[in-house]
């Protein structure tokens, strides 16, 4: 069992307690302990179960890269899944749950699975899980969401309460990484005159050199990595910042950062976490390198740790991990573990070393301590369930079978040291197989080109393959001078610091353990812990045929944890390689991607959330709407009143009564929505023949014309009233959601087509406020209102006219979307409002109704008015809707008309546009399909049509609808069946889609 | 996130202040243009993984259509101009040549 040691621990403090709760026992740890360093000094070794075989599993490592030291933080509307143990800074009143288990963590139903691990092999789901396909709905779906994810989601109506924001930064050198590596790399390039970012994702600088040892300047590494944070804290072009990872490098030098600021200190102000949007001319990564475990079986149980892991947790928080450990390596480094726990007064029985000649200096310093060395050993097994039990050992070069038995409680391995290529291979850059150290490194030939096709990224330190403190320092003050050169920074830095660390000997590349491991123990060689991958599951794969390593990924779910494979994915290539008889590099590696560590959904959304998650527009009437009940309807960025119901009445009876008000006497609509563009020229008239399917540039000035307008497709895009102003102006009506879209539509032409044509165009949609006055006493409420002649002589029937209504000047068109006499006003935005209470005031004596866009609606279907959006959905064009009166047949080209000769959309058999009316009165479901007999070739029932606009009409208190039928127009008086949800249907006769006033008479008084 | 340079106002105009428009130079075909015209003017697209050349339009910006020449696989840009114009400038091909002997787009080589 873990315990705190009694002396030693560099970044805790002993002096101060925190309290903090695991799975509801209260516990005590320091300040500046880990989770996982405190629940270790609180010697709770278990820490979670594994996703697919309920394993229980301990704290493996000590950093980002841990996986399974998952644990639910915080609850309610602060609960968190899927939080790292290991980078998670405890604090008064912290509180973790472990995850993925029933009904607790020492007592699992859930690992029956690992007895049924025999039947789970690798690509268990896809095997499992194909027949029979009606197993899907009822069995194998709700097994799959069972499983299906780690921690616990947070409740549904839970709402995050902290603060998260963007922060844009700019700089010459951006340096990811706080080690010595980085902090060299910093240091050179801010010597050198560049402006220098440097990121570290810990709340530490100086990475692991404090814990590994060595002098740097004849100083130890702590006093000198003081010594250059305080120098490059005082340089004014540096700007440094911990606790914030680098999280992605993209294109062009844009790199992503992610600062937690207040994870550590709830308490505190301010925003929780901050996401930095980086633009760097240059980018190091001095990103280090992280351990790699060793395959044997039983490498998951509680108490086997990394070895380099096990020390932080020595040196930096005083964690006696168990008081006998058994060391297993094939490198030098792990021997400085055993020295750490000597060190600390702990028993160290064996070290065993893999290397048939073992090590170099670090081994003799061991010996010299008196500890036991074996040369050309290994772990057969790890005995144990929930704790480390003992070792088997026996010989690296053998099956195993013949072991000796040797008692401990912790287990620490190392399997050697892979380079953090990850943000190097983000945008591109190379890595070349290193033989010598069997990882992978950076290929400098092959690095992430910019916007100059220059390299804009170079590795650092043990992130570009060097493993000696004094190559390092090197290295990355080399990457440091580089990088401010090619900013143009002309200062020399000074030379790099000598360091001194022991020689170390060449790693033996160890991928099985022992080497020629038989089944059973192969099957308890864990590869990947977090999503249960062994080595048995990689060989499988391979002999199943998955040769490329993204599909055996995929088939095995290696690497694809949130962990995503940063201590599986060498060892699962290597596993992979040897069995398909190839080289690693041949086999490669999977896609490394972006974000290194996961980052919140809060700091990507950032401000952006509740009101200001995106701006709404309001028009100038938007308060009186607001006021007097406006029930909204969310139309492109614009909220406009789906209907005003009065006190007591539901919004549906509100619409009713705004179509009979407005039919029957006097409806106000507030269409300043309406997109409004000003197209000026002496070209306009060309160009707009070009733009819609009808002619306009024989518009006669002071007159409207109803418009399409298609894609280069064909299909129909927008529609609208056009009104020429003048010779050389029109202005074009577009619909709501439709203004901010064809005003681009029309620039793209315009600049991109026709550049040579003098035309001009303006959206001025925000510029006008526009009411709809409508009703059979329209005319009689302006008239009232006084200033200009609207009779039916002086402004007929699709003609505007420019004048004073009660003192407002405004533009007055004769259009009608509902039928009714009808006059759409606008007026200065600015004086919308007083226009509007104007006309609600001189309106009462007609007990003038506002109404809403969906009386709106209404009252265009009974007039069968199509709707963009409605009617059209991206694949009708206006012959499909009975608009050929709108498309002119004397223009020899317009944009779409070449797309209406192609075969298809000539077919005789297109649905086109009818109106639809049930039998019995009811109203049709929106989207119903017409069904006609038999089955097409893939079972499915045929069909002949479908119901585009569908509405109960209080105007002739009965079901309406308009719908594409299948050689519909020529069908009238036909009756056919229509779906109505499940397997109900519905009988409607087709008839003209104009079911009122079919004559126009009401429009044109 | 891509950065390119705005020929008519000078910025340099980060991605999410562009909007991408696909493949330069395209010829319009109208009425009377054979079904093959009209098919690869509407729909067939160069893929290339190399020199390739683009339109942008400056949206949350000057509101201008551009041409962009750049690498797709190395992201370098080796230039950017104006749209009122059928090909790509003498000057700009000429450096692409230099940088990529032998590169071939459409009909350009
Ligand atoms: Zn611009």
């Amino acid at each position: 069992m873990s315990t705190r040691l009694p002396t030693q621990g560099r970044l805790i403090n002993r002096d101060r307690d925190v309290a903090f709760t695991f799975n509801g026992t209260r516990l005590t740890g320091h300040d500046g302990d880990t989770l996982a360093s405190a629940l270790l000094a609180n010697g709770q070794t278990l820490m979670g179960r594994s996703f697919k075989y309920h394993r229980p599993r301990g704290v493996v490592a000590s950093g980002s890269e841990e996986p399974n030291a998952l644990v639910n933080l915080g609850e309610g509307d602060t609960l968190e899944p899927n939080q790292r143990a290991t980078t998670t800074e405890i604090f008064h009143g912290l509180k973790a749950t472990s995850q993925n288990h029933w009904p607790s963590l020492d007592y699992d139903i859930g690992a029956v699975n690992t007895l049924l691990a025999r039947f789970l092999p690798a690509g268990f789901y896809y095997k499992m899980f194909i027949h029979p396909r009606p197993f899907w709905k009822y069995v194998y779906e709700p097994f799959i969401r069972k499983s299906a994810g780690l921690g616990k989601a947070p409740a549904a109506e839970a709402r995050d309460p902290d603060r998260y924001e963007h922060f844009y930064a700019f700089t010459d050198v951006l340096v990811i990484g706080g080690g010595v590596a980085g902090l060299q790399a910093a240091l050179s390039a801010a010597q050198s005159g560049a402006k220098v970012l440097l990121l570290e994702q810990t709340p530490h600088w100086g990475g692991r050199t404090p814990v590994d040892g060595g002098t740097i300047d004849g100083k130890d590494a702590e006093t000198w990595i003081a010594e250059t944070v305080a120098a490059l804290d005082a340089m004014p072009n540096v700007t440094l910042r911990s606790r914030t990872v680098g999280a992605g490098v993209y294109d062009h030098g844009y790199v992503l950062g992610y600062e937690r600021l207040t994870d550590h200190a709830p308490e505190d102000r301010g925003p929780r976490h901050r996401l930095w949007r980086i633009r760097a001319a240059q980018v190091i990564t001095a990103t280090g390198a992280i351990e790699r475990p060793l395959s044997f079986a039983g490498n998951d149980i509680p108490g086997v740790m990394l070895a380099a892991a096990m020390r932080d947790y020595v040196v930096n928080y005083a964690i006696n991990p168990g008081d006998r450990t058994v060391i297993v390596t094939n490198n030098d480094d792990a021997y400085r573990t055993a020295i750490a726990l000597h060190e600390a007064g702990l028993k160290v029985p064996a070290i065993l070393d893999a290397r048939p000649n073992g090590g170099g200096a670090l081994m003799e310093e061991a010996k010299a301590l008196g500890l036991t060395v074996k040369t050309g050993a290994a772990i057969a097994k790890v005995k144990g369930h929930k704790a480390v039990h003992s070792v088997l050992v026996t010989q690296q070069d053998s099956d195993g079978s013949e072991t000796t038995e040797i008692f401990c409680d912790a287990v620490a391995m190392s399997g050697g040291w892979s380079p953090v290529v990850h943000l190097w291979s983000h945008c591109g850059g190379k890595l070349t197989w290193d033989a010598t150290q069997a990882a992978f490194r950076p290929d400098h030939d092959k690095a992430p080109t910019s916007h100059d096709g220059q390299p804009f990224v170079i590795p650092a330190g043990s992130a570009d393959g060097e493993m000696n403190l004094s190559a390092i320092l090197q290295n990355a003050a080399k990457a440091g001078q580089t990088a401010a050169t090619r900013t143009g920074a002309d200062k020399s830095s000074d030379a790099a610091p000598t360091a001194e660390a022991p020689d170390e000997a060449p790693l033996a590349p160890v991928w099985m353990m022992p080497a020629n491991a038989p089944l059973k123990l192969r099957a308890k060689a864990w590869l990947d812990y977090q999503n249960d991958v062994k080595v048995s599951d990689v060989q499988l794969a391979a002999q199943e045929g998955f040769e490329s390593v993204e599909h055996t990924k995929r088939y095995t779910t290696l690497g694809m944890a949130t962990d995503q494979g940063k201590l599986s994915n060498i060892n699962g290539l290597a596993t992979l390689a040897n069995a398909l008889g190839e080289d690693i590099p041949q086999v490669g590696t999977t896609t490394f991607r972006p974000p290194y560590t996961p980052i919140s959904m809060g700091a990507i959304a950032g401000e952006a959330r509740g009101d200001i998650f995106q701006p709404i527009r309001k028009t100038p009437m938007h308060d009186w709407h607001d006021a007097n009940g406006a029930h909204w309807e969310p139309v492109g960025h614009w909220r406009r009143p789906y209907a005003f119901p009065r006190k007591g009445e539901s919004v549906k009876d509100a619409v009713n009564r705004e179509v009979l008000a407005t039919r029957n006497s006097l409806g106000l609509l507030d269409a300043s929505t309406l997109g409004k563009i000003i197209v000026k020229g002496p070209d306009a008239g060309r160009f707009l023949d070009m733009l819609y399917t009808n002619m306009m540039s024989t518009l006669k000035p002071g007159n409207c014309r109803y418009g399409l307008m298609c894609t280069e497709n064909g299909f129909l895009a927008d529609d609208g009233v056009v009104a020429r102003i003048d010779e050389d102006t029109f202005l074009c009506h577009t619909t709501t959601g439709g203004a901010d879209r064809i005003h681009a539509h029309m620039e793209e032409w315009l600049q991109t087509e026709w550049w040579d044509w003098k035309v001009w165009t303006v959206n001025a949609t925000e510029q006008f406020a526009q009411v709809a006055v409508v009703g059979p006493n329209a005319r009689n409420l302006l008239e009232k209102l006084g200033g200009m002649d609207v009779s039916k002589d002086a402004l007929g029937f699709m003609e505007w006219k420019d004048g004073d209504l009660a003192g407002v000047p405004a533009r007055v068109y004769r259009i009608s979307f509902s039928g009714e006499l009808s006059y759409e006003i606008a007026v200065p935005a600015n004086l919308g409002r007083a226009f509007w209470d104007k006309l609600l005031e001189a309106g009462k004596e007609w007990d003038i109704t506002p109404y809403g866009t969906e009386a709106l609606h209404i009252m265009r279907a009974e007039k069968g008015f199509i709707m963009i959006g409605d009617e059209t959905d991206g694949t009708v064009i206006p012959q499909d809707l009975g608009l050929d009166w709108a498309i002119s047949k004397k223009k020899d080209d317009y944009i779409g008309k070449r797309a209406q000769a192609r075969s298809h959309m000539t077919d005789p058999d297109r649905w086109k546009l009818v109106g639809l009316e049930t039998l019995d009165g009811s109203v049709l479901k929106d989207g119903a399909y017409a069904i006609a007999g038999g089955t097409n070739a893939n079972g499915q029932t045929n069909t002949e049509g479908r119901v585009t606009s569908t509405y109960y009409s209080p105007t002739l208190q009965k079901g309406i609808a308009m719908g594409l039928v299948l050689n519909g127009p020529d069908r009238m008086g036909e009756v056919i069946t229509f779906t109505d949800g499940g397997d109900d249907t519905k009988t409607a006769r087709i008839v003209s889609p104009v079911f009122y006033d079919p004559d126009g008479e009401k429009q044109n008084v | 996130m891509l950065l390119l340079t705005c020929p008519y106002c000078g910025v340099d105009a980060e991605e999410t202040e562009l909007h991408a428009g696909g493949e330069a130079h395209l010829k319009r075909f109208g009425p009377g243009a054979s079904d093959e015209d009209f098919t690869a003017y509407l729909f067939h697209r160069e893929n290339p993984k190399g020199v390739h050349f683009e339109r942008w339009r400056h949206a949350n910006g000057c509101g201008k259509w551009f041409h962009a020449a750049r690498c797709t696989n190395t992201l370098e840009v080796f230039g950017t101009y104006k749209a009122q114009t059928t090909e790509p400038p003498k000057d700009l091909l000429d450096t692409i040549r230099a940088k990529r002997p032998g590169f071939r787009w459409r009909d350009l080589a």
